[in-house]
């Protein structure tokens, strides 16, 4: 591919402004001047525009490419189309309604969304909570990670060309969603925490169906491995490309599975364990090189581990209350509500108001399929956030993105956007 | 009685054109591979091995406005997004439809603040709303039902 | 994380930079640094290269409007080699709404700062590329600001559901 033409005309109109195209990258020439290079406005090299209706791109990212033949000399991400501000309705909840936005930030792995922010609310207003949900939270925290993963695969090996992967990885994906059902009523958007525990305890069968996914689980695995891990085509697609060392990694902030497959070992799952993640023995996977191949191995192999986990909890999982007694923050039960005029008062309170929160600011993360997902609160005191910020970790490792995709082929790309394994419901909260 | 043996009675079947332009469109709907948000991977789903959208005809998404001729709006919609929406609306050929898939697309759901539309209505005519955050993937194939059964009746008036 | 460690690291850090670091907070177990925007990029270089603090996981900013400084900005830093965290925390008045850039010490602090100057309009001076992120570029105003309100929409009732949807702007062919 020899076109010298650019694909849209750069002229300086009278306000100096460059129309990039005929939707919306409004920007004046001399911010474009500093991202692309300067061959760029001789028309020496090719300016594309990918998305924001790409296949693609996971959702709504935009790339900016300059292209010199098929090789990409920068890569300009233009984010926000997914913009949703999140942060913004938080202000207007208390901390428990707050838990039903949440699930909408990453909506591949909600349920690690709404763990994030009651273990915030929980260290805010610092409640305990029982050993009983803490187990049942990581069970299903672990089954989010791996239908997050079981996207991821299914999306990145359809752009690479893999098509049946999709089909294969959807299918085990309804299995999962049938235990979100189980336990909460809803398929993606389960607000199943709760600030203090759970918000009822889990069914009888949920053991025995959480049971059947360990048993099927490692076959289908097995079948994922046979189609990609040693495929000649696949290997030609992913090894070598994309590829980031430790230190840049580190610098941009990368987490997650992105930064492991660079040899970092950082999950916060064994850092600062949560939710008594140190409780269960699993190991965390390391890629070595950081390509895309690397970054596909770790996530990989992050199933065995989740199913490793997954087993222990449902083996030592104990009887016992499944929310704090704390009459403050959680509501009492219903039959309580008959004869103690406290407790009518309490529930009162809570579902009118909500509870108060002392003042201060804290900041809580967890390991979600993405990377580390960090919730910040600043509480005023009453019983509304001042302020929720959520530190996304797609967002931090598609600012890597362009130093990836340096010098990559343009077929690359959709490569490397895949192996980051980015949502943009997350990007752009 | 099947339709073989009217037709080895009569020959001919007689319909007004209408109903069998209504009846041709209606089970050649190429959607446009086109998501937003979370409703876009119950989309996914509803295409992928358990419930097979193909069985009512629709089976090829096309990743070009151009070649579609139904949006799934999948997925709350931002200001940002909002310009790019109706741009793709514009470009895809008559007649086309629109369906609003969840709580965000129709009225902006939970979302009722700055960065939201509140409902794709305000920019695109929507023909169809499915309920729920996300709906379900019989939810939106109840929905493209629906839109089957609208496009079946669409009056010759109507016709662009 | 233990406690002693928490306390240690306020101590040696406020040894370290003297009058740098105006005040240490812990809450929570977690330490917050409390500086001034001009000798902020001093604090994040020593906490990065002696403190050993390679990693950025965060920066934002909060309006707590009414009270004055009006603005904070906090950067959260986590150290891989040592695992603790630390929060610098540097408070901004309602008329001075610009800060130095990260970007030199932390590569990260690029799109996030980007994404506080789009929602709450602060500038961060040096930035290699300050525009919008989240908005569209011509949109006016910083949503995040605390004179913006939270709904936009009134609420539907039965009472007044037909007078919105008259005024709704709905969209043509």
């Amino acid at each position: 591919m020899t076109v010298a033409e650019p694909q849209f005309q750069i002229e300086e109109s009278p306000q100096n402004t460059v129309t990039a195209s005929d939707t919306q990258l409004d920007i004046t020439l001399d911010q474009l001047k500093k991202l692309v290079s300067p061959r760029a406005l001789t028309g020496d090299t090719m300016l594309l525009n990918m998305g924001p209706q790409h296949p693609s791109t996971h959702g709504v990212l935009r790339l900016l490419l300059e292209l010199d033949g098929e090789t990409v000399i920068s890569c300009v991400p233009d984010i926000g189309f997914l913009h949703t501000g999140i942060e913004k309705t938080h202000e207007g909840k208390n901390y428990t309604k707050g838990i039903v936005l949440t699930d909408r930030i990453d909506y591949l792995a909600p349920l690690i969304c709404n763990l994030a922010y009651v273990g915030a609310v929980e260290k805010l207003v610092g409640v305990d909570v029982p050993i009983r949900a803490q187990y049942i939270r990581v069970i299903l925290a672990e089954l989010t990670r791996m239908n997050s993963h079981l996207v991821w695969l299914g999306t990145h090996a359809l752009d690479i060309g893999a098509m049946s992967m999709f089909l294969y990885t959807f299918r085990e994906r309804e299995m999962l969603l049938d235990i979100f059902e189980l336990v909460s009523g809803a398929r993606m958007m389960t607000s199943y925490f709760r600030v203090g525990g759970l918000w009822r305890d889990v069914p009888d069968h949920f053991v025995d169906a959480v049971r059947n996914i360990l048993k099927v689980f490692p076959q289908r695995l097995l079948d994922y491995e046979k189609l990609l891990r040693e495929n000649p085509l696949w290997k030609e697609r992913t090894v070598g490309v994309g590829v980031i060392g430790r230190e840049d990694a580190i610098a941009y902030g990368m987490t997650g599975p992105s930064l492991r497959g660079s040899g970092v070992n950082y999950d916060v799952r064994k850092a600062m364990p949560y939710s008594s993640y140190d409780h269960f023995d699993f190991s965390v996977p390391l890629g070595s090189t950081g390509d895309v191949y690397d970054r596909y191995r770790c996530r990989m192999d992050e199933f065995y581990q989740s199913l490793k986990i997954i087993e222990q909890a449902l083996d030592r999982l104990p009887n016992g209350p499944i929310v704090t007694d704390n009459r403050k923050v959680a509501p009492p039960p219903k039959h309580e509500i008959a004869y103690s005029m406290e407790s009518l008062i309490h529930h009162f309170k809570l579902w009118t108001e909500g509870f108060h929160a002392p003042e201060g600011e804290v900041y809580h993360a967890v390991e979600s399929g993405k990377g580390e997902f960090g919730v910040f609160i600043s509480s005023d005191g009453g019983p509304k956030p001042r302020r929720v910020h959520f530190r996304a970790p797609s967002l931090c490792n598609l600012q890597a993105l362009p130093h990836m995709s340096k010098g990559a082929l343009i077929a690359d790309i959709v490569g490397i956007v895949g192996s980051v394994d980015i949502v943009l419901g997350e990007v752009d909260r | 009685m099947g339709l073989e043996q009217k037709l080895g009675n009569m020959g001919v079947v007689t319909t007004s054109l209408e109903q069998a332009v209504g009846w041709a469109r209606s089970n050649a709907i190429w959607p446009m591979l086109f998501g937003l948000a979370c409703c876009a991977i119950e989309m996914m789903s509803t295409q992928a091995s358990n419930y097979d959208m193909s069985r009512f005809g629709m089976e090829l998404m096309r990743a070009s406005p151009r070649q579609s001729d139904l949006m799934i709006v999948a997925g709350r919609v931002s200001r940002k997004m909002a310009p790019v929406l109706r741009n793709l609306y514009d470009q895809m050929p008559d007649p086309k439809w629109v369906i609003a898939m969840g709580d965000c697309a129709s009225c902006g759901g939970v979302f009722n603040n700055y960065a939201v539309v509140q409902g794709v209505d305000e920019i695109v005519p929507v023909d169809v709303y499915v309920a729920g955050c996300p709906p379900r993937p019989e939810a939106l194939i109840d929905g493209i039902l629906k839109l089957q059964d609208k496009i079946k009746k669409e009056p010759l008036t109507k016709w662009q | 994380m233990d406690q002693s460690v928490t306390t240690n690291l306020g101590s040696t850090v406020l040894a370290a930079l003297g009058d740098a670091v105006n005040d240490v907070r812990i809450f929570r177990d977690e330490v917050t640094l409390i500086t001034t925007k001009e000798r902020v990029l001093e604090v994040l270089q020593h906490l990065r290269d002696v403190q050993h603090f390679e990693m950025l996981t965060d920066e934002t900013c909060v309006d707590y409007y009414p009270r004055e400084p009006r603005f904070g900005i906090l950067y959260q830093l986590y150290s891989l080699s040592r695992n603790i965290r630390v929060r610098v925390k540097v408070m901004l008045g309602e008329y001075e709404r610009t800060i130095p850039t990260a970007c030199g010490v932390y590569t990260a602090a690029n799109w996030l700062e980007r994404e506080i100057y789009d929602l709450f309009g602060i500038t961060f001076d040096g930035h290699p590329d300050l525009r919008r992120i989240m908005m569209p570029p011509g949109w006016e105003g910083h949503p995040l600001l605390k004179e913006n309100p939270v709904k936009v929409e009134e609420v539907a009732f039965s009472f007044n559901r037909n007078r919105i949807d008259a005024e709704k702007p709905y969209a043509r062919e």
